[in-house]
């Protein structure tokens, strides 16, 4: 018997190892041990960061060929990580003043992260599943982790059951492409589509995977739960939710299609074609009317998945490297604006009502200043990050020919920038309201180096997108 | 008759298609709803052992095998959610769960 190439997946081994034995400390410690395990979780991540960049470079599989390691990989993997340690720091306080202190929660999160690796290295449709189902598994939890919460609950409830239906719709999917290929393989599929047109069961679950990888992402019409998971559970829930398992989703995403189904691009690119236009609909018109600040970034989070979506819709190079940056500057923007979110507390606890912002242009000049940085930046406007990340997807749809795409796209944006500019307004220009309590030094780190990214970003762009473009072309060979 | 390929892949879209509806036209209780998502991946497992005994190929059923761990725990996260709702609202019918809308 021969066994696997260990080494090559040795950060997820790491951090299997380090979230049990995180357990261990945490039951033996008994009292207090929320913050040494949250640093210790923290630390677990980032010893799997130094893990994957130490990595040999060029495309390595192991475990019977059902795990990959790519630059491709590691490019995501990074930014999963460093979301996820970043999040963890950015629940600490919360946590801490909310009762919410219990040292299983850092532990989750590191287990979440583990599945999010293995579906980033997924290249088998088994270790796709099984790295889905770590991750929303622990997902699950995590929602419904302030057990006293009416809110709470119902959004585990709700991100559960539907998360289960689309579990089961991306496994019928499965099924059905391992019948009519005959093998899981992400390369033996490859093999078996060459040169031959698609049958129909097989496109049928190509459907079916779609309609699970959406879900996972939140992309229209799979995005029902995201609204109301994203207001129920817990604000510094709700950052990590809108980070580190996008970044997963999607690299599974661009991974399931390209590996696979590049030769049949022509069959599946409508078919992403109409999700992406309709998220970036839903996202732009739906938000309008949003009072709930955490509401409005779940809307605003299904529009900028449609916005990356673009990127794979191209099906080419540019297009994925395309998504690769966007994906990028949409995770430092987004962490930048709830580290703001959950700053918004007076005396007696967190308020989440847009309308709560007003006068902080007045209150907290240097909030107000990077709230309204992220907001232009979210809404595309130059010379902002968030600007480049639209630009290099839009271009990438146009050299690919969609050019109704394009179009929609810049159409969208337009309408959504009306929502982001209406919360700069509101925090300059309406009449003030009581005072915030003044942010807490972690949160205010990370609002800073975020607000310092997408402000120049513009001015030396190129390490982003000369790595995007290495990985992006990686998936081409 | 002989049982073929095509009776398996019919009873599992049945069986899926039953899943499916099951969620989405249950009114009452969550427990059924429960019941709907391993109704689904059994739909599955049935799929996939019938392409492997046909593919000669075992693949299929060691992908039968994993579904089948998986969803013991998804049902026990799934349970173990269902009651800690029900501790906070008395209640696990379907209708009731609409705090959030807009």
């Amino acid at each position: 018997m021969v066994m696997p190439e260990f080494s090559i997946a040795s950060a997820e081994i790491f951090l299997a190892i380090a979230a049990m034995a995180l357990l261990m400390f945490g039951v033996y410690k008994k009292k207090d041990a929320f913050v040494p395990v949250s640093w210790l979780a923290v630390i677990s991540l980032v010893v799997a960061l130094i893990l994957v960049l130490m990595g040999e470079g060029g495309s390595q599989v192991t475990f019977s060929n059902i795990f990959i390691v790519d630059s491709f990989a590691v490019f995501m993997k990074v930014l999963a990580l460093g979301a996820s340690a970043i999040a963890i720091i950015m629940c600490m306080d919360f946590n801490l003043r909310e009762k919410m202190d219990r040292f299983e929660f850092p532990v989750l999160i590191v287990i979440a992260t583990l599945g999010m690796m293995v579906m980033i290295s997924a290249s088998d449709l088994m270790s796709l599943y099984l790295g889905i189902e770590l991750m929303s598994l622990s997902l699950y939890v995590t929602a419904a982790f302030r057990r006293d919460s009416t809110r709470a609950t119902e959004a585990g409830l709700k991100y559960f059951v539907l998360g289960a239906l689309s579990s089961g719709m991306l496994l019928y999917g499965c099924s059905l492409i391992y019948g009519f290929t005959g093998t899981t393989s992400f390369a033996g599929i490859a093999n078996a589509v060459t040169g031959s047109e698609a049958g129909l069961g097989l496109l049928v679950g190509i459907v079916f995977l779609i309609a699970g990888l959406a879900f996972k992402v939140s992309a229209v019409p799979f995005h029902m739960w995201t609204p109301d998971v994203y207001e129920g559970v817990p604000t510094p829930v709700t950052a990590f939710f809108a980070a580190a398992p996008k970044i997963a989703g999607m690299a599974l995403f661009i991974r399931a299609f390209i590996m696979p189904f590049g030769e049949l691009v022509d069959q599946w690119q409508q078919i992403i074609v109409f999700v992406s236009i309709a998220s970036m609909g839903l996202g732009a018109f739906a938000a309008i009317n949003q009072k709930n600040i955490k509401r409005l970034m779940a809307y605003s989070s299904i529009g900028h998945i449609g916005y990356a979506l673009v990127g794979l819709a191209a099906g080419t190079e540019a297009g994925v490297s395309g998504v690769l940056v966007y994906l990028t500057i949409y995770l430092v923007m987004n962490l930048g604006t709830f580290a703001i979110i959950l700053s918004m507390r007076h005396k007696d606890g967190m308020v989440e009502d847009i309308s709560e912002l007003a006068g902080l242009g007045k209150n907290h000049p240097l909030m107000a200043f990077a709230l309204m940085m992220f907001m232009f930046s979210l809404a595309g406007i130059p010379p902002l990050a968030g600007f480049f990340g639209k630009f290099y997807v839009f271009v990438a749809a146009i050299d690919a020919g969609l050019y109704p795409l394009a179009i929609i796209g810049l159409l969208t944006s337009v309408v959504g920038a009306f929502y982001y500019i209406r919360i700069v307004k509101i925090m300059y220009f309406d009449e003030a309201k009581e005072a915030f309590e003044p942010i807490t030094k972690p949160l205010r780190v990370i609002m800073i180096v975020a607000t310092i990214f997408t402000v120049f970003f513009v001015a030396y762009p190129t390490p982003l997108t000369e790595e995007a473009g290495a990985a992006a072309s990686i998936l081409f060979q | 008759m002989e049982i073929g390929l095509g009776h398996y892949l019919t009873l599992s879209a049945i069986l899926l298609t039953l899943g499916i509806f099951g969620i989405f036209l249950n009114r009452k209780n969550v427990i059924v709803i429960l019941m709907s998502v391993e109704l689904m991946l059994l739909a599955v497992n049935i799929n996939l052992v019938a392409f492997s005994t046909f593919l000669n190929d075992l693949v299929g059923q060691v992908f039968a095998l994993f579904i089948l761990t998986v969803a013991a725990g998804e049902a026990a996260i799934g349970l173990a959610i269902l009651v800690v709702y029900f501790r906070n609202r008395g209640t696990i019918a379907v209708e009731d769960i609409h705090h959030m809308k807009g």
